[in-house]
């Protein structure tokens, strides 16, 4: 479990980034943080792994308060996955993927072969695996990003609009892939995206932000669908629009769902689908 | 031309070859002050262009200095030095240690910069130290910058070693001294065409060592390094017009 106590972070320039923020992130679940550019997302992502120190306030993982954590000890343990993969470009992608176990003294060989098996995880075919991050395609390479994350099986991940500059096929193939890990590996995840459906997609619970780093609403995806708090909430998830507010039609060639702006958005399976 | 003949046959003359001021004694002067220049200079100036580069702190300074000590008239400085600190090689040591150090600086921060700082940032966040990101990131990556900086000293110090022959020193400078009295054009031209293949050999081994250092995925992948900023950069328009 991640808590935020009250936390603010001012940077030296003045610009309050986070006011007074505090939230409870559960283990073992995808904690979705979304909002428009400059809410302070990616500020709160990195005070979790220290990359960014609060001005106020206190973040706790498992009741340990991580000021109190060595800041390079606590890096090693959390995963982090940025957008543009940030990975190194003279490594090859086994020497990416095996760079913090190698930096723990793990074997030149076992790191290697451990990397191998996670590329297998993410999808990644071993043929890859002595290409450089130049030679991979962008999806490639957030592959390679999540492989590099997961290597020392860290109790949390951290992923920062991971899937934001790939293309939308490619996005919803790394969604979908990402759902199946998770479901295999059980971590906690805190991910930060701009994008809602990513977020209702992806996320256990999901924080909403305004402008300004306030949250807007936290809930479940399906509490937030159902009863958005306040019109900031409606119309970002796009309720208002009805983009959402789906009903059926029944047609000659069968019943289709619509949404309220008449276009079709999908079929109506012939069993009990709506339960 | 014939100058050129006759100074060719100087250098193959083998009474030129032997002895304390002999071709190859002379050559082997030239280039252990040069090598001696390069130690000491990267002494100094490699660790603070590492910090600077690192750091981001200090660079206006540093280019200020540099700039201060690229502008000093190279053998006033070596003469200035030489009547301070007496004949010997201490004085030009000196002078032509703080001539090579803006080149050094300026391509040890420069290499270190080069490195894109969200790769850094990610080095940092995946649980690099400060010390691993240096060693393990910016200097593998900012190498061909960094080796570009002491090949542009080791020019600088070849020809001005040559100039602070002047002082009674060794190197391939006491030909053209030494010959300038006796009006022996022949011995000059020589001592000049030896300094000149002295620069080209060396240069071009450092334009060989800039090649091999140049790490492989960071040297393929120019092309589709553009290619996936151009890609992102249209990504993030697309999400504003949203
Ligand atoms: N190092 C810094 N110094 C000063 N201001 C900063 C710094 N980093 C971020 N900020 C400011 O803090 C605010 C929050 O930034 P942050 O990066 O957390 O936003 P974000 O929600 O992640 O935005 P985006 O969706 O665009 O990534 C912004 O106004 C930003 O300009
Ligand atoms: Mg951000």
């Amino acid at each position: 479990m991640i808590e935020f106590r009250s936390v603010t972070k001012q940077f030296p320039d003045g610009t309050v980034a986070v006011d007074d923020f505090s939230l409870i992130i559960p283990s073992h679940k995808t904690t979705v943080l979304v909002g428009s550019s400059g809410s302070g997302k990616t500020t709160i992502l990195r005070m979790i792994n220290r990359m960014i120190d609060p001005t106020h306030g206190s973040i706790l993982i498992d009741d340990r308060d991580v000021a109190g954590l060595n800041p390079v000890a606590l890096r090693r343990s959390i995963g982090y996955v940025m957008q543009n993969s940030g990975l190194l470009p003279h490594r090859t992608v086994a020497q990416n993927i095996a760079t913090v176990p190698r930096l723990r003294g793990v074997r030149r060989a076992s790191a290697r072969s451990q990397a191998l098996e996670l590329m297998q995880t993410v999808g990644l075919d071993a043929e890859l695996a002595d290409r450089y991050p130049s030679q991979l395609s962008g999806g490639q390479q957030q592959r390679v990003g999540v492989a590099r994350g997961l290597a020392v099986d860290p109790n949390i991940l951290l992923m920062d609009e991971p899937f934001g500059a790939v293309d939308p096929l490619v996005r919803a193939e790394l969604q979908h892939e990402l759902l199946r890990l998770q479901g295999e590996l059980g971590k906690t995840v805190v991910f930060v995206t701009h994008d809602v459906d990513e977020a209702l997609l992806l996320g256990d619970q999901i924080v909403i932000f305004r402008r300004g780093g306030v949250v807007a609403q936290k809930g479940t995806p399906a509490e937030i669908l159902a009863s958005p708090a306040d019109e900031f909430v409606a119309s970002f998830v796009g309720a208002d629009r009805g983009k959402r507010a789906l009903h059926v039609e029944h047609t000659r060639g069968g019943d289709i769902v619509v949404d309220s702006d008449g276009n079709a958005a999908g079929v109506l399976a012939d069993e009990n689908a709506a339960s | 031309m014939s100058s050129f003949i006759a100074a060719f046959g100087w250098i193959f003359d083998p009474a030129h070859n032997v002895g304390p001021d002999g071709i190859p004694a002379r050559l082997g002067e030239h280039m252990l002050y040069t090598l001696l220049t390069l130690v000491i200079a990267a002494a100094v100036a490699v660790p603070i262009g590492f910090l600077i580069g690192h750091t981001g702190r200090g660079r206006g300074l540093a280019v200020q200095i540099s700039g201060g000590l690229r502008s000093l008239p190279t053998l006033g400085l070596v003469i200035l030095l030489a009547l301070l600190l007496g004949i010997g090689l201490i004085g030009p040591l000196i002078a032509l240690v703080v001539i090579a150090i803006p080149p050094l600086l300026a391509g040890a921060y420069a290499g270190v910069e080069s490195v894109d700082r969200a790769t850094v940032d990610a080095a940092r966040a995946v649980g690099m130290t400060e010390w691993q990101i240096l060693w393990k990131v910016e200097v593998p990556i900012g190498l061909p910058l960094i080796v570009g900086g002491l090949r542009s000293a080791a020019l600088q110090a070849i020809a001005t070693w040559t100039v602070a022959a002047y002082i009674p020193l060794g190197g391939l400078g006491r030909y053209l001294y030494d010959a300038l009295p006796l009006r022996d054009y022949p011995q000059m031209l020589a001592g000049a065409i030896l300094v000149i293949a002295l620069a080209l050999v060396v240069d071009g081994l450092f334009a060989i060592v800039q090649r091999l250092v140049t790490p492989r995925g960071v040297s393929e992948g120019r092309v589709s390094e553009v290619h996936d900023t151009m890609r992102s950069a249209s990504g993030r328009g697309a999400v504003l017009a949203d």
